[in-house]
């Protein structure tokens, strides 16, 4: 019982992870239908800036910091690599965020010269506390109620804010809405900082709980977190959060499983499965929208 | 005809080529004190190797993205797939004990260089010629698992749209290599070790019985099966079929109502170049000696489609060139970054391990950012006039 | 009308198209006799389009039967997948029988070609090429004969062939040209052409004249007789152009809002009160 409660809390806390990373592919996709192959490299750089920030700043310093820089580095990728091929087909832009990907991977692994680093101690985050028997560390009970509230924050920002109408008029139809007057523009940027930014808070929860970073650490939890987005229907924030939650849970069970059982390499597999049959059985995800194309 | 005149002319070319490539690696123990880049262990020969299997790779990924429009990133899977049926099926039986120690042995006990062995004996040209034969079948198998496979998942994936299909198919090359790893499946695929043992392309190296390499061909081995595939991807795209393929890409619903099955003629493209994935995945075994699935990331079909992009998209001469100058920065000529470098006193800024890679994806995005075209665009290299069109216009419009 | 099988290229029956709550095509009924040239007309957004495809399997119709050549291609009634209940004068003809919704490739593959509103050429492939792709369906070959060219001479035949409609169409000059720097009239003409070398027996011209002069109007009326009577087809147009559907028009059906308000020859529909009011008022007034 204790173990099947510690899974689950773990489960939910890697879940909650995944859902901060996905809301910033939802949300991109929503506006430019692009999948941002380079967000979970984002989020790994983000790892490693509060490596290198912590080790020389104090904390409180430090992690808001670690969120500007990411922002930064968000703002600049969409502006650099994504906003010069506006008009270019889908999949040059797509090409271009691999290629960004590409870029962040090898510039991580010359700048930590390819070693493991290792994820500073954030007191209140590591220490560990009791919960119905079994010892547990505050992130895994704090990720849920952080992504909760800023969940929360982010749809009121989206619903009553102007700019939140104009993300969702963009969404809606890219055309109209610069012929409306919106500035297509800065709506995408607030799109990539509002990502970015959730990447970091993700970041910071999800490397606490992990012993150490790579350069490639962001490539799989950024494709998970994908997958997550498209289970719960592309362009829908609450169906990225809690296709986040499934996936981080269903993979700490398969973790959890009896080890005689050899199932744990599945765990990133079953994602990508889960991925399969959703895309051929409901391709608009659990809360997404049917597109129907004009001849 | 002018266009059977043409595939003499190309046919030719080829072989002239393959006689250079035969020429190239030999030169150094007929001429002595040629420059170090003669020597069979010098870089350029890793370059060419290397090259030549991802072209066939590449050359099969532009086919799939650059003349069908579909946007699949499975082609590391379907590489993983032909590595390990042609490592399975050519380890020497008497090697696979050993290989497979930690799960007591293959469950495939037989090899097809021995049952070929078993024919045409197993020592002198005997072997040789069982050799061939073992490891041609074993690679046109291969590409035949790779290209089952697709045949399998093209049935739900090939009917999504661009980019959910680009996601898919990296999420199907995912699962593979966990199915590869799987403790459980160690007998077949020796769990997450590597397989070795089998014929590489040093084995097709002619030695006396003392062990003494008379002729060298193993850059002549890969450069031979990437020209034949690639002599039929060509063959293909310049066939009924390609002309269909393109139409797809360029529009696909008039594709459609021009009588174009659009599923049979994406399921034709996806197994085809699944099939010659497969076999670049098993000349990749070869080149490196080992199959594992670790090798087979994601990464490394980004790489590949950074290649094709480099190329140009639609481009076959394209995908090829772009192999060999990726492959030749990436391996020779920018390694130089990767070391620390001392002018006088005055040490470089910026040199140390893992700065080619920097470099290199810098100049990957400036490619993509600035020259979208890539080196080729969709045009081909003509070969009976050096570098000249072969349509009068063919910029592609950028529109979609 | 008569409504021999033997006599009707297409007949449609009970047609509706829904997309959600919207209603495109409301029970639609109507009749092509074999090689006449028949208009179906009707303001913008009247569902004239979606009417075509409807009848080229680009959409599967919520409800109702289309016929060609006197044999179902596509039905949709109780029996079948939608469950939505067809209720036309043949529901009794096909009881029990399952649903048809063949896709566009199979419905072409039958003997029904069509252009395109907004043209769709395949922009990076020239004249020539357009047109020598739309014979790659009928070509007696196989993947490996293509790649391996034991199909040569099925290759050079439709090679021929393409060559012969070029120079029968007037584009035989551009055949090198890539199909997209052509002039806007010729890039219809090439549409028409490339689906005239699917071997149709129904054309579906898809407003013909639009983006076209009075000149290139005026020829166009004589061109579609031409090729209609060249290659014994069947003609189903839309087209906004008024001049020229009353000038080529054996038979037209309007409709306005996805239905049928007014069917009759041209001067018929030329002196209809409703017609007048929904369509023709509003064309005379731009």
């Amino acid at each position: 019982m204790e173990y099947i409660i510690s899974v689950l809390l773990s489960g939910i806390s890697v879940g909650g992870q995944y859902a901060l990373i996905a809301i910033g592919y939802t949300l991109v996709y929503g506006i430019l239908r692009l999948i941002n192959f380079a967000h979970g490299d984002v989020f790994m750089v983000a790892g490693l800036l509060g490596i290198y920030l912590t080790a020389t700043l104090p904390i409180t310093v430090s992690l808001p910091l670690v969120i500007i820089l990411t922002v930064l580095l968000g703002f600049i990728i969409e502006r650099a690599a994504y906003k010069p091929l506006r008009e270019a087909p889908r999949m040059s832009v797509m090409i271009s965020a691999i290629g960004v990907s590409y870029l962040l991977q090898n510039t991580a692994t010359y700048v930590t010269g390819g070693q493991p680093m290792t994820y500073p101690t954030i007191s209140f985050l590591s220490d560990t506390v009791n919960l119905f028997g079994t010892q547990t560390k505050w992130v895994v009970i704090i990720t849920p109620f952080l992504v909760l509230f800023l969940v929360v924050c982010l749809s009121l920002l989206i619903n009553r804010t102007k700019v939140g109408m104009a993300m969702r008029a963009v969404s809606k139809d890219f055309e109209t809405s610069r012929l409306m007057g919106i500035k297509i523009n800065s709506v995408i940027s607030v799109t990539f900082i509002i990502g970015s930014a959730l990447a970091a808070v993700g970041s910071i929860l999800f490397f606490t709980n992990y012993p150490a970073i790579t350069p490639m650490s962001g490539a799989m939890p950024g494709l998970k977190a994908f997958v997550a987005a498209v289970f719960g229907g592309i362009g829908s924030i609450p169906g990225a959060v809690i296709g986040a939650f499934i996936i981080g849970i269903c993979e700490t069970i398969i973790k959890g499983l009896p080890s005689s059982w050899d199932v744990s390499v599945f765990s990133d597999a079953f994602t990508f499965a889960l991925l399969i049959v959703i895309l051929v059985f409901k391709p608009q995800g659990l809360f997404g929208e049917a597109a129907t194309d004009k001849v | 005809m002018k266009q059977s005149n043409k595939n003499v002319k190309i046919f030719f070319g080829i072989l002239i080529l393959l006689l250079f490539v035969i020429l190239l690696e030999n030169i150094s123990a007929f001429i002595p004190g040629l420059p170090m880049v003669f020597d069979p262990m010098s870089p350029l020969f890793t370059v060419l190797k290397k090259a030549a299997v991802y072209s066939l790779v590449a050359v099969s990924m532009n086919l799939l993205n650059g003349f069908t429009g579909l946007f699949s990133l499975g082609q590391a899977g379907f590489m993983l797939l032909g590595a390990y049926t042609y490592a399975i099926l050519t380890v020497p039986s008497n090697m696979k004990d050993q290989v497979y120690y930690l799960f007591g042995g293959c469950a495939f006990k037989f090899s097809f260089v021995d049952l070929f062995g078993m024919i045409f004996g197993s020592t002198g040209v005997g072997g040789a010629v069982s050799m061939i034969l073992g490891c041609l079948l074993a690679m046109i198998l291969a590409g035949c698992v790779a290209g089952f496979f697709a045949f399998l998942i093209g049935f739900p994936v090939l009917r999504l749209k661009s980019d959910y299909l680009a996601i898919a198919t990296l999420g199907f090359a995912e699962i593979l290599r966990a199915i590869f790893q799987w403790q459980r499946l160690g007998p077949v695929t020796n769990g997450a070790n590597m397989i070795k043992g089998f014929p590489t392309f040093s084995s097709f190296n002619i030695t006396a019985p003392s062990g003494a390499v008379i002729l060298r061909l193993s850059t002549f081995v890969p450069f031979l099966i990437t020209s034949i595939c690639v002599l039929i991807i060509v063959l293909l795209i310049n066939s009924s079929y390609g002309r269909a393929f393109k139409s797809i890409r360029d529009d696909e619903i008039a594709a459609e109502a021009m009588g174009i099955a659009l599923f049979k003629h994406k399921m034709l493209s996806f197994v085809i170049s699944s099939f010659f994935a497969g076999i670049g995945g098993a000349l990749f075994a070869m080149y490196v000696a080992n199959a594992q699935a670790k090798a087979f990331t994601s990464t490394m079909t980004y790489e590949i489609l950074l290649i094709v992009v480099i190329g140009g998209i639609g481009s076959v001469s394209g995908s090829i060139l772009a192999t060999f100058l990726y492959v030749a920065c990436s391996e020779w000529w920018l390694r130089f970054l990767d070391s620390e470098l001392y002018i006088g006193s005055f040490k470089v800024p910026l040199l140390r391990n893992g700065f080619r890679m920097v470099v290199f994806s810098i100049v990957i995005m400036v490619i993509v950012l600035f020259f979208s075209q890539g080196i080729m665009g969709s045009r081909e290299i003509d070969f009976s006039g050096l570098f000249k069109k072969k349509t009068p216009i063919k910029e592609r419009k950028q529109d979609q | 009308m008569e409504k021999t099988a033997e006599t009707l290229a297409l007949h449609i029956e009970n047609v509706t198209m829904q997309f959600g709550g919207v209603v495109s095509v409301n029970d639609l009924t109507l009749d092509v006799p074999q090689n006449k040239i028949i208009a179906l007309i009707g303001p913008n957004g009247a569902g004239k389009t979606t009417a075509f495809n409807c009848i080229t399997g680009v959409y599967q119709p919520t409800n109702g039967l289309i016929e060609f050549m006197g044999k179902p291609i596509v039905r949709n009634h109780p029996s079948g997948r939608t469950l939505k209940t067809y209720k036309g004068e043949n529901a009794g003809k096909y009881a029990g029988e399952s649903v048809l919704s063949p896709t566009p490739d199979e419905i072409t593959a039958l003997g029904i070609a069509r252009t395109f509103q907004n043209i769709r050429l395949w922009k990076s492939m020239t004249v020539f090429e357009n047109v020598l792709i739309a014979k790659h369906m009928r070509a007696d070959q196989n993947v490996f004969s293509a790649i391996f060219r034991g199909n040569a001479a099925e290759e050079k035949r439709m090679r021929d062939e393409t060559m012969e409609l070029l120079r029968e169409q007037g584009l035989d000059a551009y055949k090198d040209e890539l199909a997209t720097s052509l002039p806007y009239g010729l890039q219809r003409r090439l549409e028409i052409a490339r689906a005239l070398a699917t071997d149709p027996k129904l054309l579906l011209l898809d407003e013909p004249a639009a983006g076209m002069n009075p000149q290139e109007t005026l020829e166009l009326a004589d061109f579609v007789r031409e090729i209609r009577d060249k290659y014994k087809l069947t003609v189903f147009l839309i087209e906004h152009h008024m001049d020229l559907v009353m000038n080529i028009s054996d038979y037209i059906y309007v409709i306005d809002f996805g239905s049928e308000i007014a069917r009759g020859v041209p001067e018929e529909i030329q002196s209809n009160e409703r017609v007048i009011e929904a369509y023709l008022g509003v064309s005379e007034a731009e």
